[in-house]
């Protein structure tokens, strides 16, 4: 972590619960070699490193790569690290940064800690920043948390191009143009509206389990998680959890009116989506309401 | 196809033959075969013409910028101007395709050939639901109620039972069938 070629990193944990800085270390074992081997991590306050907060804090040196994980407070009373408020002390850190990434879903959206009333002053790092004057656009790496090599592809990318393309809500469009119904193992049981039920590996989740597949912007199914598989793939509902509407009320049931879902897949007409599933529940396909494997 | 309908309607679908339906179109027979190579062929088109005539009609409702309240009762009145004018549309429906399902049990299953209808009610239901006018409740019971009730009063005016003329029930129908789909707090 010497080596001063190699851009450097910081890891700013604000108001987390850490699953973020978990999900860095559960990467691919090879990746995450790489990533050591091609960033020089300076400090992350989970991990033994020889600075301190304040040592960043105080001193002048710029910072490549300043990764955010957790939302952001201004109030010291309700939050604060090091005598300080975590805006204070991402307001100094942010003028030191050339790219700042926010990691995970309260970073990027404010998450969990935002969604209650009582909170009043936790919001995502782009709510209090965004006016900032940085060099590059705030990134956000929603997800709760974020895919491993969802952050590791950002920073290659911006250490070996210097940009990447966003979309509208700031995540980039490699990894979040596509949606999480995108490679789902479950799509012919969508096409043929078969139900299917927690934990099993048969039938779509989308009709009574709260499934967000095909209204979710995330690469979960392209790039697995371990390497091997997804939250669908497992029988677990996706939860959207890459969205700013992330959490929702009762994630785990779809929201229907008199047996219609409230929203349908993106990008299509409520009236065209009932005509085509009225037409797909006609057809009975003995294959797929059996079990996979008796 | 009306006349087509009517023959279904009257005779039956066994009854009714390719040469008495080309006859009622001014048609040859073997014309009526470049259309339809079959007497089952032509029936599966009559379900879809007839239901969609009342499919474009809920349609117009839907989009209309009133309460569900008043989109059912327009709907009543409007599939009961259809029993009276037209009543070959209904009675096809209700004779020939709900009594003769083996003739459609091929290419016109479940929702296939009346499709565009189905999703028409849904709409309508889901309108409801969302505003608050309709209570929470399974989809199959609610579509039951709407079209039972009104399958249910055009076989009464087809057997000619009712003691006044039909439009005059389209209110006390209308009524019925919001009480029933209603939301409650």
């Amino acid at each position: 972590m010497k080596n001063k070629e190699k851009p450097t990193v910081v890891w700013f944990q604000a108001i987390t619960c850490n699953g973020n800085t978990h999900s860095l270390l559960s990467a691919n074992s090879n990746r995450l070699e790489l990533f050591f081997d091609s960033f020089n991590l300076i400090y992350h306050p989970s991990l033994t490193i020889d600075k301190s907060l304040d040592d960043i804090l105080n001193s002048n040196s710029k910072i490549d790569f300043l990764l955010v994980e957790g939302s952001i407070s201004n109030n010291k009373k309700f939050f604060q690290i090091s005598n300080n408020s975590t805006y204070n002390h991402l307001t100094k850190l942010i003028k030191k940064a050339t790219y700042v990434i926010s990691v995970g879903s309260c970073a990027s959206f404010g998450g969990i800690h935002a969604m209650f009333k009582e909170h009043v002053g936790v919001k995502s790092v782009k709510e209090y920043f965004d006016k900032t004057l940085l060099k590059h656009q705030i990134i956000n790496l929603g997800g709760c948390p974020v895919h491993p090599e969802w952050l590791l592809q950002t920073m290659f990318l911006l250490k070996d191009y210097g940009r990447i393309a966003l979309d509208n809500e700031g995540r980039p469009k490699e990894l979040y143009s596509s949606l999480v119904h995108h490679g789902c193992t479950r799509n012919e049981y969508f096409e043929w509206k078969v139900e299917g039920e927690f934990g099993t590996k048969e039938g779509c989740l989308f009709y009574d389990q709260g499934c967000r597949g095909p209204m979710t912007h995330g690469s979960c199914n392209k790039i697995l998680w371990n390497d091997v598989s997804s939250k669908t793939r497992a029988g677990m509902p996706c939860v959207g959890c890459t969205e700013p509407t992330f959490p929702r009320d009762d994630m785990l049931n779809t929201k229907k009116n008199i047996g219609i879902p409230f929203e349908v897949p993106l990008g299509i007409p409520k009236r065209a989506y009932l005509s085509i599933t009225g037409v797909a529940k006609t057809f009975k396909i003995d294959r797929l309401n059996k079990k996979l494997m008796d | 196809m009306e006349n087509a309908l009517k023959l279904f309607s009257q005779k039956g679908f066994y009854n009714t033959t390719i040469p008495d339906i080309a006859k009622a179109m001014k048609m040859s027979v073997g014309n009526m075969y470049n259309y339809f190579s079959s007497k089952e062929e032509l029936a599966k088109y009559a379900i879809k013409y007839s239901t969609n005539i009342l499919a474009l009609e809920l349609r117009e409702i839907n989009n209309m910028e009133i309460s569900s309240k008043e989109k059912v009762s327009i709907f009543v009145n409007k599939y009961l101007e259809n029993v009276q004018k037209s009543p070959e549309v209904i009675e096809y429906f209700l004779r020939v395709y709900l009594s003769n399902r083996e003739v459609f049990k091929q290419g016109c299953e479940g929702f296939l050939c009346v499709g565009e209808f189905v999703t028409e009610v849904m709409i309508l239901l889901d309108t409801g639901a969302q505003n608050k006018e309709f209570r929470e409740q399974e989809f199959f019971p609610a579509f039951a109620m709407i079209m039972g009730c009104l399958g249910g009063f055009a076989f009464l005016s087809g057997e000619k039972v009712l003691d006044k003329d039909l439009l005059e029930y389209s209110d006390a129908v209308a009524d019925n069938i919001y009480r029933a789909l209603k939301y409650e707090e």
